[in-house]
């Protein structure tokens, strides 16, 4: 029989994958106003605000759910995580709270003040500070540096785990992968030409920052987050994993290179998909790396099963209500997976 | 010790803000959907300018109570590690399921604000009911985690290993005190945000009398303010009662009972002085609390003195919090009822100033209600975190220096008040002057 605790481990990861493809996007829309330039500068900020307005508080459900189902599932690993990396999610929250507001207050602040553009500027650094944070948490967790003894007794200090080169490194590309997300779905939702191109431009580069800090997590890991390199660079079941990966990410650049731009998206939404399914595989069964693991942090069977319980009651009214949204704001192609000949991208109504 | 004590107060600020707007996220989509009916029965354009109004007053509040729900959550863990490593197991339940009607709640209210020409009018509507019922239903989930932080079930703890067993996350849920508290809450968000929502009407009515906009807008706030103020003395009767029950500690803070007698009094006001054991300049109406707790003139109440001096929770705090929000209730009541005797006089509520100064005064005082409420709840039951099972200290994170974070949010706090006023003020003088229309058609 299957261990209960394995699936809602399981599912909490899916969770934060999910989280990562729709709320790490408009963290990187967020990064994409910040860079948007040349001639399409105002239709390039107006097509983020347009596609992110109705969706982003739902998307932001999604790392709510991940944390609820750590401290109810995993208690004793919220708990060593809230101590531990006190300090970086204290300041990722700050980016949380700036994001969120700013966006509001931009949208429905008085449009004739100075205000309006102090809220752009706010909505788009808290929109680049709090990826690379999130990273920056996710990679002192699997880092191993975060020690406790017997006794629970926390021994590994508040600034020296996070304050590593790993962690930031994880955070660059956290940084680097949402924005690319960011402009691959934009690329599907742009309409004019221009516009899209501009915006095809920065996805391409956000690729190219994609594969650099990947490669430089890679190699910081061989010191940085030993157990995590050793497990998946020493097991046989996750070299198809890395490969498929790889593989994944360079079609998704072919596929903007030609401009397939559903392809494109379908292959960038694999690739993260297949990222944080290798990094779930070198990092379970420890949730903190490496004094805890997902059975010994686990709550009694009985809240799982519930839990479990819940999740399967509460999907039923999830998928469809969150297939609504974005068949509503986002036509036709929300759910297109590849481009046909002649087929053009649904203008937004 | 210090640490403590700020991390205390961070907590205290965070869920003092946060309250607010999930009270408004909890009733403005009913007033919201009240209007929108009106609009789609009538085709009053009238209406129809409230409901867009007041749905972007919502998409700004509850864009606010969204991201200081999050905090929250994080702050669980940041805080009070000690307490979920605990309690994550056995009251993770409501909060999981809360997960699911907030997500309903964000997803609704995204079509709902951006869905105007998307939607039909039937489905837009529709989208709204679905944000006041998930809304309520977040709140009700949220709420039967803090009833059990009072009243705590579902669990056997062993105080010389420090272990909990026979965890049962049902019974934790439902515990005792689960079913007051909720629906004392409940009603005080649906208080607090229609008196807010009337008393911004009703001052904007003073200079400006003939304007059909704030007149309906007023009448329909009204509709959701005076019933909720009626009941909600009753709920409050209620919520005592199962505190009696459950936290005796905590009634006899809250009413200043010091010595354990049959036949205590009720006190209106007062301070209580905790070194002499007596609460002074009070008014107090014999045998009333006896009653009021048990339904027994007669009955005993149990003292302050009949506890460890160790668990008493601050009692001068406590007892004139709750003072302040029984006040402020009363208040809100006789202004509901001043209202609702010119509705039926047929008398014109914008030729009365008087009235609408009285309604503008009620603006705030739903929200202190609901403040000087959360007060009397959560320090009346201090020093313990889970009530007679971990104490508040031994909840505390090891980590030093929490004057830093308590200050970093406390600033952000301030800023966002400011910034949401201004936003709002800006809101609600652009809102348009509209003459009385023809409803024939």
């Amino acid at each position: 029989m299957v261990d209960p605790a394995m699936i809602t481990a399981t599912i909490a990861f899916a969770a934060l994958t999910v989280y990562a493809l729709l709320g790490g996007a408009d963290f990187g829309g967020g990064v994409l106003e910040l860079v948007a330039g040349g001639p399409t500068k105002q239709a390039q900020r107006a097509l983020i605000q347009r596609a992110i307005g109705p969706i982003w508080e739902a998307n932001h459900v999604w790392m709510i759910l991940v944390i609820v189902l750590l401290f109810t599932c995993f208690p004793r690993a919220f708990a060593a995580i809230g101590i531990a990396l006190h300090i970086p999610i204290l300041l990722m929250l700050v980016g949380v709270v700036f994001r969120g507001c700013a966006f509001v207050f931009r949208s429905y602040g008085d449009p004739n003040s100075r205000s309006e553009h102090l809220w752009s500027r706010v909505f788009s650094i808290a929109s680049l500070v709090t990826p690379v944070l999130l990273g920056v948490i996710v990679g002192t967790v699997a880092s191993g540096q975060v020690h406790f003894n017997e006794q629970g007794v926390y021994l590994s200090g508040y600034l020296r785990p996070w304050l590593r080169p790993f962690p930031w490194a994880v955070g660059a590309f956290a940084l680097a992968l949402f924005t690319f997300l960011a402009a691959v779905y934009l690329c599907v939702e742009a309409s004019e030409p221009e516009t899209r191109d501009a915006i095809r431009r920065r996805a391409l580069l956000s690729a190219l920052g994609v594969g650099v800090t990947a490669g430089l997590a890679w190699l910081l890991a061989v010191h940085g987050a030993p157990t995590l390199y050793q497990k998946i660079s020493g097991s046989w079941w996750t070299w198809p994993v890395q490969i498929a990966t790889g593989g994944v990410a360079l079609s998704a650049i072919v596929a903007l290179w030609r401009r397939r731009f559903l392809l494109a998206r379908t292959l960038a939404v694999v690739q993260v998909v297949l990222i944080l399914t290798g990094y779930a595989m070198g990092q379970l069964p420890y949730l903190v790396v490496p004094d805890i693991t997902v059975a010994s942090s686990a709550a009694p069977r009985i809240t799982h099963v519930l839990v479990l319980a819940a999740l399967a009651g509460g999907v039923v009214v999830l998928f469809p209500s969150l297939a609504l949204l974005y068949h509503v704001f986002k036509g036709e192609s929300a759910f297109a997976v590849f481009d046909r000949n002649g087929t053009k991208p649904a203008a937004p109504r | 010790m210090n640490d403590l004590l700020f991390a205390r107060l961070q907590m205290a600020i965070s869920l003092g803000f946060h309250i607010i707007f999930a009270a408004i996220g909890v009733a403005m989509p009913v007033l919201m959907v009240m209007s929108e009916r009106r609009w789609r029965r009538t085709g009053s354009r009238v209406y129809e300018e409230i409901t867009r109004r007041w749905a972007k007053g919502t998409a700004i509040l509850f864009a606010v109570g969204a991201v200081s729900g999050t905090v929250l959550a994080f702050e669980l863990g940041l805080l009070w590690p000690r307490f979920m490593e605990h309690a994550g197991a056995i009251i993770g339940l409501p909060f999981s399921l809360e997960g699911f009607a907030f997500f309903t709640e964000a997803i609704f209210l995204g079509l709902y604000l951006f869905g105007w020409d998307r939607l039909s009018p039937r489905a837009h509507m529709a989208c709204g009911l679905v944000v006041a019922v998930s809304g309520a239903a977040s709140a009700f989930f949220v709420i039967t985690a803090n009833a059990w932080m009072n009243a705590p079930a579902g669990f056997t703890y062993d105080p010389q290993t420090d272990i909990f067993s026979d965890i049962n996350p049902v019974a934790a849920m439902f515990n005792p005190a689960w079913a007051p508290q909720v629906v004392h809450m409940l009603v005080a968000a649906y208080m607090a945000t229609a008196f807010g929502v009337a008393g911004v009407h009703a001052l904007r009515l003073l200079g400006d009398p003939d304007n059909a906009f704030h007149r309906k807008a007023l009448s329909l706030a009204m509709v959701v303010a005076v019933p909720a103020a009626v009941i909600q003395p009753l709920t409050g009767d209620w919520a005592a009662k199962i505190v009696a029950r459950n936290q005796p500690a905590k009634l006899a803070a809250l009413e200043g009972q010091f010595k354990t007698v049959r036949g205590a009094p009720l006190r209106i006001g007062g301070v209580p002085d905790e070194d002499a054991g007596v609460t002074r300049w009070a008014i107090e109406i014999p045998h009333l609390l006896s009653f009021v707790a048990y339904r027994d003139f007669q009955a005993e109440v149990l003292g302050l003195e009949a506890f460890p001096r160790d668990d008493w929770p601050p009692v001068a705090m406590t007892h004139i919090a709750f003072q302040l929000m029984v006040g402020c209730g009363m208040t809100m009541l006789m202004v509901g009822a001043w209202f609702a005797l010119a509705c039926w006089r047929k008398k014109r509520v914008r030729q009365n100033p008087w009235l609408l100064r009285a309604l503008v005064l009620c603006a705030p005082l739903g929200f202190l209600a609901i403040e000087f409420g959360w007060v009397v709840t959560e320090v009346g039951r201090q020093p313990w975190i889970i009530y007679n099972i971990m104490r508040t200290r031994d909840a505390v994170t090891p980590m030093p220096g929490l004057v830093g974070p308590f200050a970093v949010f406390t600033l952000i706090y301030v800023l966002l008040a400011v910034v949401v006023t201004m936003v709002l003020m800006h809101h609600i003088r652009s809102a348009p002057h509209m003459v009385e229309e023809n409803m024939g058609g």
